[in-house]
């Protein structure tokens, strides 16, 4: 490293300074400067909620929308997804303790068969960068698993990840128990994986198909927040 | 002594490999969910039908049923210790169907991804993977493959990993990925990219290449991109049969066999010497890219508006090589470096 290169002291940047090198620090997936970031603003008197949505929230919204370009690649997400965490092991008791607010709950999982959870990770990550509450019940579920967690969690959405073209059409067999058992309704249902598109998703009664993690956080915000309306409208 | 696969890159100019093995498989009844290797031993008769399916259609080289025959897939099905034997199993099915075929047909044996993240942001090591790959890689030795084919990596650390046990069991190879993302691997590798580190191996593959991804249109792409990296390796194209959609209960691809000939004889002018299908590709779709390969003239090589011309358009806009002008720009610099 070269001697005139400063190094930077995150706690004399001022607020919005402090932000701004915060985004960057999460786009870099720069764990302990971010833990440092959040500790800085929780002196400065930052509520943890203000903390989670406009520097860590609005950091990884950054880090998405490279992802979606294809500017960011799956090990670079992780890297900041990695970053996130350790902000928000932070802020999670503090959130809880100050009753912030919760945009929803998702169960998430990989569907039986199939081992493969990096694009469920990312998504959970994503999500819960979004203020969102992840219940992950891991990799190869059956549907007995998925059923399970609905009743126990009572989640807003149901997300189903399948990476192989030998296990995407089991997603179908999730939905078709949840139609039987009268459950369909009551839960969004997401999916995504690589090898399947919209029309797949819509062939197999989903909501929505995510192409990747911030497509499915988008798409969550806004079944969320149109769930909230319906409840305002008819009063329930 | 020479492998099959050398000897036949030695006299002929194109070679034909096979096509779909899950997508066949579903047809004969596998469900979904379910481990297609334990099909080795439960239904060897369907594993030969697919095998002579490939055969039949003009296949000159046809994979084994092993692509998640390593311990961290088969664990999955409660099967982690038998990676060597259902691969081995795999491989002797193969082994009677190539040497009834009445003409040189190579066995490879099918190698695809532990489905694990290297370290340090996920769990597998360098020596895990070896160790793995290595297994697999015996029990298709002594099932009698010709050749070993590494297929669908993400992961630059997966491809060396695999070629470092294949080195240790001996066994010639060869090794695509898949470009799924934006041009590149999920892991963010371009076309250019994997050249270099194919190039860079101790124990090199004999062809390389890529499988799978998105449409034959982006493989092709991905094609000419190894092209202008000016490698003289043998170029593997394996794409998929157009876009997978979902009916009654199975999962079709929009391809048709005409389309598929059309990419054969293109992936050949684009410069790829072992052409062969991935999802979706059925023996219909193989036998009109054998025709199409043994009738039709070589052509200049194809530019990208004719790939998407008769193709159909590519799901990026760029492919992340040659000229970045056109590339998305990041929306955040790091303006940090750790001391």
């Amino acid at each position: 490293m070269s001697d005139d290169e400063d190094e930077l002291i995150l706690s004399e940047l001022d607020d919005d300074e402090l932000v701004q090198q915060m985004f960057d620090d999460l786009y870099d997936g720069l764990k302990e400067e971010i833990e440092e970031g959040v500790n800085i603003l929780l002196e400065r008197g930052w509520a943890p909620y203000r903390i989670l949505t406009e520097a860590l929230v609005g950091g990884m919204t950054v880090v998405g929308k490279d992802f979606r370009d294809g500017i960011l690649f799956v090990p670079e997400v992780l890297l900041a997804a990695n970053a996130m965490k350790g902000g928000m092991f932070i802020l999670k008791p503090l959130l809880a303790e100050t009753g912030a607010p919760r945009m929803g709950k998702m169960v998430i999982g990989t569907v039986k068969g199939d081992i493969h959870d990096i694009g469920k990770n990312l998504v959970s990550m994503m999500m819960e960068g979004a203020g969102f509450e992840v219940v992950d019940i891991g990799i190869n579920n059956p549907v007995e698993n998925y059923l399970e967690a609905l009743e126990t969690e009572q989640p807003d959405i149901l997300g189903m990840s399948a990476l192989l073209t030998t296990t995407m059409p089991y997603m179908k067999v999730v939905i078709d128990t949840m139609v039987e058992k009268g459950l369909r309704d009551d839960y969004v249902v997401l999916v995504g994986g690589a090898p399947l598109n919209e029309e797949f998703g819509r062939a197999i009664g989903a909501d929505g198909y995510c192409r990747d993690a911030a497509v499915a956080v988008e798409m969550a915000k806004d079944y969320v927040s149109r769930k909230h309306n319906q409840g305002v409208a008819t009063g329930t | 002594m020479t492998d099959a696969l050398s000897r036949l890159l030695e006299t002929r100019d194109w070679l034909m490999a096979d096509g779909a093995t899950g997508t066949n498989l579903f047809n004969m009844g596998l469900q979904s969910g379910d481990a297609p290797e334990l099909w080795n031993e439960a239904h060897p008769d369907r594993i030969r039908t697919l095998y002579k399916s490939a055969v039949d259609a003009g296949s000159d080289i046809f994979l084994t049923n092993s692509f998640g025959g390593n311990a961290s897939r088969l664990k999955l099905h409660g099967a982690e210790k038998r990676a060597h034997e259902l691969s081995r199993i795999s491989a002797e099915l193969g082994r009677d169907v190539a040497d009834t075929a009445g003409r040189t047909v190579v066995v490879a044996g099918s190698v695809g991804p532990t489905g694990d993240i290297f370290e340090p942001l996920g769990p597998l090591t360098h020596s895990l993977a070896v160790e793995m790959f290595h297994e697999q890689a015996e029990g298709l030795k002594d099932g009698g493959a010709d050749v070993l084919w590494l297929e669908t990596i993400s992961a630059p650390e997966e491809y060396r990993a695999a070629a470092e046990a294949f080195g240790l069991a001996g066994m010639p190879w060869c090794g695509t990925m898949s470009f799924d993302t934006a041009g590149r691997t999920m892991m963010g590798v371009t076309s250019a990219d994997m050249v270099a580190m194919v190039e860079g191996l101790d124990n090199p593959p004999l062809a390389f290449g890529a499988n799978c991804g998105t449409g034959a249109s982006d493989l092709l792409r991905t094609v000419l991109g190894f092209v202008a990296q000016g490698s003289e390796r043998p170029i593997i194209a394996k794409g998929n049969a157009g876009i997978p959609k979902y009916h009654e209960g199975h999962i079709h691809y929009d391809g048709t066999p005409a389309l598929m000939a059309d990419y054969a004889v293109m992936a050949r002018d684009c410069g790829a010497t072992i052409i062969g299908g991935c999802c979706g590709t059925m023996p219909e779709h193989l036998e009109q890219m054998r025709e199409a390969l043994e009738t039709r003239p070589r052509g200049p090589r194809p530019t990208l508006d004719q790939i998407t011309d008769t193709l159909g358009g590519f799901s990026s806009a760029n492919d992340g090589t040659g000229d970045d002008g056109n590339a998305p720009a990041p929306r955040r610099s790091s303006r940090r470096r750790r001391g």
